[in-house]
């Protein structure tokens, strides 16, 4: 089986280690991703201006692209191009005078008619593979390691293109337990780890990160789960600063659900790029005997 | 300091383009402060999000242009998943910066962001931060 997949830019750079541990993943579940032949930036943050459609234009054009494969539907990892796709299909579908709008703009196009499905990954392991194949595929349960989930915003945030219940989403947890983790709820994982403003404003993204981080350690979590390359920045490179200040706290490690899940499926931890963590992953996971093939 | 309220702030253009871009009704609000309470950056606002909206729909756009509110907004969309009047507050936000964005001024000072930021950020962070806090 395959299905049609938008990386988007931090996923070619930042986030290799989403990228590489989610094909290999799927793979191993029966499922290729396929890379759209040619994508553009699905333009990162939805506009919400009312008087304008520019912004959706980039994250319209990447969905002409999904049906210039012959598909009608796209797989996301990002949770950001998840939001600005999702929104945008969701924008042209309720406001056909937008959706002609933007069509007649970019008459060297097809048109756009609300025709694809955008989806994330965690929806495809639910909805399309489901819990209990994926049970039935896992190699090596990760036991003896309690993890925290951390969903952020855009997966979630605004109602009508959320994965998953708003204020307790659960999907996370599901695909978690269902690969042996000891799943630790946390009263931080929906709240937002200060987003974007880590450019402008970096030092109350850090009080962000640390009240989300030391609420973790102090549920007992050895790591958090995430979906999000902008949170697992926010959350990853601030620790630094943490671990020099505060004597009695050693780090805690940032990881992508699929990394877990690859490592699961008994796949070579190779895949996992863990180098690429902010936060090493590879101490912790060799003490609970996760990482010998 | 003297504030004036009257026909002509509640009905004044800034209010109307408030609408015009948010598309929200903002006397939908009742300050029942919802949105403030759950603001997971609130802590670093001059005006909490609930006095933002007040300010709005009284037209007082100097006050609100002064306060750092809607620079700090996030656009994490908990007060708007949350409002009980249905109030998207997020989008309200993005007018209010629209507004000022659209006097083509910049609320983030690229060249002062330290080259070590750059390389160890996702792009995302950097063209998201962009996107919407510069003209």
């Amino acid at each position: 089986m395959t299905l049609s997949y938008y990386p988007g830019c931090t996923l070619k750079t930042k986030a290799k280690n989403l990228e590489d541990s989610a094909i290999a993943a799927m793979e191993a579940l029966g499922m290729e991703l396929v890379e759209l032949p040619r994508w553009n930036c699905c333009g990162t943050v939805y506009s919400f201006a009312g008087d304008e459609e520019l912004h959706q234009l980039a994250p319209v054009r990447n969905l002409i692209r999904v049906k210039e494969t012959g598909s009608d539907k796209v797989a996301t990892l990002c949770s950001f191009c998840y939001n600005t796709l999702k929104r945008a299909d969701l924008l042209v579908r309720n406001n056909p005078d937008k959706m002609h709008t933007l069509n007649t703009f970019m008459e060297e196009e097809i048109d756009y008619e609300g025709d694809v499905d955008v989806v994330h990954l965690l929806e495809v392991l639910r909805d399309d593979v489901g819990w209990d194949a994926i049970a039935e595929k896992v190699q090596k349960p990760l036991e003896g390691l309690k993890v925290a989930p951390y969903y952020g915003c855009t997966l979630l945030r605004p109602e009508d293109i959320a994965i998953d219940d708003v204020e307790r989403p659960t999907i996370m947890h599901d695909l978690l337990k269902t690969i042996g983790c000891n799943v630790v709820d946390f009263p931080y994982a929906t709240e937002c780890c200060g987003s974007y403003q880590i450019i402008s404003n970096p030092d109350f993204v850090s009080q962000r990160a640390w009240d989300i981080l030391s609420s973790a350690v102090r549920r007992k979590a050895d790591a958090i789960v995430l979906t999000c390359p902008l949170c697992d920045a926010n959350l990853g490179q601030t620790q630094k600063e943490f671990i020099e200040k505060r004597s009695d706290f050693t780090g805690i490690p940032i990881l992508y659900f699929t990394q877990l899940l690859a490592l699961a499926l008994g796949l070579d931890p190779e895949v996992c790029r863990f180098e690429l963590n902010y936060v090493d992953p590879r101490p912790l996971l060799e003490s609970k005997g996760l990482l010998r093939q | 300091m003297r504030t004036e309220i009257s026909t002509e702030t509640l009905y004044s253009d800034f209010v109307k383009k408030v609408e015009e871009i948010s598309e929200q009704k903002l006397l939908s609000c009742y300050q029942c402060g919802k949105c403030s309470a759950g603001c997971p950056m609130c802590f670093a606002m001059d005006l909490l999000p609930n006095q933002i909206i007040r300010l709005a729909q009284l037209g007082q756009e100097d006050d609100i242009a002064r306060a750092n509110t809607i620079w700090i907004c996030a656009s994490c969309i908990t007060c708007s998943v949350r409002c009980p009047r249905g109030v998207d507050l997020a989008r309200v936000m993005e007018a209010l910066r629209l507004i000022e964005a659209r006097k083509n001024v910049d609320h983030v000072e690229i060249p002062d962001i330290p080259k070590e930021t750059i390389a160890e950020l996702p792009q995302l962070a950097m063209v998201g931060g962009f996107r919407k806090l510069t003209a």
